[in-house]
């Protein structure tokens, strides 16, 4: 009964879960984790946060941790919510024998916000698919690691793939594309990209805010109607991405006209919309949903032991994200040990390990994840390792892949970076590094 | 006629949203009415009603009971889970502070939202879980007049309808029978009506009793329209303006209230919002409710209170 309340009076004050206590050991790495279990987004954030952690539990479970030092781990409750977010961090920063290894806040807004604490504190924030994107370039932004792909990789592979549709990219002059977004740092992020786009091709483009969280989109939606756009594109997240493909379907918008971003291409964002999601498409942050031989070994590991957190979202997009977001993270710092040997690092030796971080196709395939990813490699200059994604289908009970990798033109998207990280640069006061110089 | 057709449509689709949000506010003006506490948990016993409800059905559905069953079983467990939560509002919450100033009353309430928004999903779960019990298309009326024709969703119908019923209920229950007229001497002076043998505990029993049946009917067509999950509970913040301008103690004031919102928001995010970014209806009905505090303070439907100094 004492433990019932507890728990319950936990619940109740959205207070942090602890996946597995941090025990402060000598010899443990300590890898905080910023969740979302509870609140508006908790749909879309628990199966990441379970990915997460089930990765970990797999490293500790089969080879003892990464190279014989073991994880430590501890998750805070931030409920999407930069302000608590940025408390979570402050909690955990300095936890275990060299403090947190690395960030992986899943928020845009915690990210900006952690982008300015993190130089301070000499820790690596790991923001896999979101964040600044102009933050792929690490010699402004030393400690932001926007890994796979940025918004801006998302913006120009969405156009692409209608004009892969359309017959051609000439086909896309004089076409309408609209942007339904959530009102945030998240949602504006593509939008100067888009815009690029849209001189460039020739369509005219319109930007339609959301705002949080996303359950009142009802004017946007007949705006819609009236306006036709020949494509929409969906930048939401939680219950706004299936709030915006029950009113597409209820004003006749078709579903295979609107491509989400790939944190509105998952499984809570169609399903609950039944079959008014069939058609509906989104990009691939490379990977999908289903199992591949990593899974094998969480099966083996983790699941079959009873320690997997996951329940039904197991193998699902957002639960793989995570074991990926997870992998990464360990991988960078089985790199770094090769230089600072197998004993708890700090985040400063951490970073060192992303930015030298060379995930080769047969590294993918040896740790499991071949069919998932594609190579991608990080340096000093290149915080992001990759520019590629594909586009998924709904079908009304799985995503199916429809598309091939698509590369993103980094002839747009360099300069966009260049400009913007330039402007933060000197907004910031930060001189940027010399990448040429650091080994 | 296509400017004319889609103006007509969005401040119809205005107005039926508006109803929704006026189903959200009942359950504020109820409690209001016959305690004189602002209740903050009401978005929160939405969450809980609908929570309740649509994982008794998933699991009767499951366990192979017909859908009518499921559902009749489902809403009465979901009526159960309300009733226990007024038991132990009054019991823990309220009954200790009888008498207490009205800002404590609602700072207590404050924390009955933290507590029920925390069960109902350590309960019940955090997933999206989507709710079919009211049709989800749309009509496209006067199409001979206007392209494309009037687009009206069938579930803000149905929201209308239950609304109109729920008013006719309430207002009988109110002025009709003896525990109504209890309720508003309980308002008018918590230990006036004591005196005169109005039991307290029971009176606040039976009002969050209410609320929560009342929570329990938004949570139906809210659920249905947007899944049962944690968002249920930001309709509060859309209910308080709809208060503001209908009044916090007339049930046809948060009918009115809620119609004003619904349309002006909508209105206004489609012909305001082009112009100053988009985005905007959500400040936008405190706009209108901060216009209708500035002229008349009690809302259009509000008990104008005189005191004696």
């Amino acid at each position: 009964m004492m433990k019932i309340t507890v728990a319950l009076a936990a619940a109740a004050l959205g207070v942090t879960a602890v996946a597995e206590p941090a025990l402060a050991q000598a010899n443990e790495q300590f890898l905080p984790a910023l969740v979302y279990r509870t609140g508006p987004y908790a749909p879309n954030g628990i199966p990441f946060a379970d990915g997460v952690q089930d990765y970990w539990t797999l490293l500790n479970e089969r080879d003892g941790g990464i190279n014989g030092v073991r994880i430590a781990s501890e998750e805070c409750e931030t409920g999407y919510a930069t302000d608590k977010g940025v408390e979570c961090y402050e909690r955990l920063k300095g936890k275990g024998p060299t403090g947190a290894g690395y960030f992986s806040p899943l928020s845009t807004g915690i990210t900006f916000a952690l982008t300015e604490k993190v130089p301070g504190d000499k820790i690596p924030l790991l923001t896999m698919g979101y964040g600044r994107s102009e933050s792929k370039n690490g010699a402004v932004f030393p400690w932001n690691f926007i890994a796979v792909g940025s918004y801006w990789t998302a913006a120009d592979v969405a156009i692409q793939h209608i004009a892969h549709e359309l017959g051609g990219i000439a086909n896309l002059k004089g076409k309408k594309i609209s942007l339904v977004y959530h009102d945030s740092p998240y949602g504006k992020e593509p939008i100067a990209a888009l815009e690029e786009r849209a001189k460039l091709n020739g369509f005219t483009f319109k930007a339609i805010p959301v705002t949080h969280p996303g359950v009142e989109q009802k004017s946007q939606w007949l705006a819609i109607r009236q306006d036709r756009p020949d494509y929409v594109l969906l930048w939401g997240w939680g219950v706004m991405n299936s709030t915006s493909i029950k009113e597409a379907a209820a004003v006749g918008y078709p579903r295979d006209k609107m491509i989400g971003v790939w944190w509105s291409g998952a499984e809570p964002d169609v399903t609950p919309a039944g079959d008014q999601s069939k058609g509906y498409k989104a990009l691939m942050l490379q990977h999908g949903a289903g199992k591949f031989q990593v899974h094998a070994d969480l099966d083996k590991f983790v699941v079959s032991k009873g320690k997997s957190v996951a329940k039904d979202d197991y193998a699902q997009v957002l639960y793989n994200r995570g074991v990926i977001n997870s992998m990464i993270g360990t991988e960078a710092i089985r790199t770094a040990m090769k230089k600072y040997g197998n004993k708890p690092l700090t985040g400063e030796q951490i970073r060192w390990g992303f930015e030298n971080l060379n995930l080769s196709e047969a590294r993918i395939k040896e740790l499991g994840f071949e069919g998932m990813l594609q190579p991608m490699k990080f340096t000093c200059q290149d915080h992001q390792g990759a520019d590629v994604a594909r586009v998924q289908q709904w079908d009304g009970k799985e995503w199916k892949t429809v598309s091939g990798y698509y590369k993103a033109d980094l002839s747009i998207l360099d300069p966009l970076v260049k400009d913007q990280s330039a402007k933060y640069a000197v907004e910031k006061k930060i001189t940027p590094r010399d990448c040429s110089k650091e080994s | 006629m296509i400017a004319f057709g889609q103006f007509l449509e969005v401040f119809i689709s205005g107005l039926l949203a508006g109803v929704l949000y006026s189903l959200v506010a009942l359950g504020f003006v109820l409690i209001f009415k016959a305690s004189g506490v602002f209740n903050f948990a009401q978005g929160s016993m939405v969450l809980l009603a609908g929570l309740a409800l649509v994982r008794s059905l998933d699991w009767l559905v499951a366990k192979g009971f017909p859908m009518w069953a499921a559902i009749v079983a489902g809403l009465m467990f979901a009526a159960v889970i309300m009733a226990i939560t007024a038991f132990l509002v009054e019991r823990y919450v309220l009954g200790p502070l009888v008498n207490q100033d009205g800002l404590i009353l609602f700072m207590s309430t404050i924390g009955v939202t933290f507590m029920i928004e925390g069960a109902a999903q350590f309960l019940f779960g955090s997933d999206v879980y989507p709710l079919r019990l009211f049709p989800t298309d749309a009509w496209f009326l006067f199409e001979g007049s206007f392209p494309g024709g009037i687009l009206v969703s069938k579930i803000d119908v149905w929201g209308g309808v239950i609304a109109a019923v729920l008013v006719a209920g309430l207002a009988l229950f109110f002025q009709r029978t003896k525990i109504g007229r209890a309720l508003r001497a309980v308002a008018d002076d918590h230990a006036a009506a004591q005196s005169v043998g109005i039991p307290l505990d029971w009176i606040w029993f039976v009002v969050w009793l209410v609320a929560g049946l009342v929570a329990l009917v938004a949570a139906t067509v809210w659920g249905t329209k947007l899944g049962v999950q944690f968002s249920i509970t930001f309709l509060a913040l859309k209910a308080l303006p709809v208060l503001i301008i209908g009044g916090f103690t007339s049930v046809p004031g948060a009918i009115v209230g809620g119609l004003i919102v619904g349309a002006g928001e909508k209105l206004a995010e489609a012909y305001l919002g082009p112009f100053i970014g988009g985005g905007i209806e959500y400040w936008f009905a405190y706009v209108l409710a901060l216009i209708v505090l500035l002229m008349r303070p009690q809302g259009l439907f509000g008990e104008r209170i005189i005191e004696r100094i």
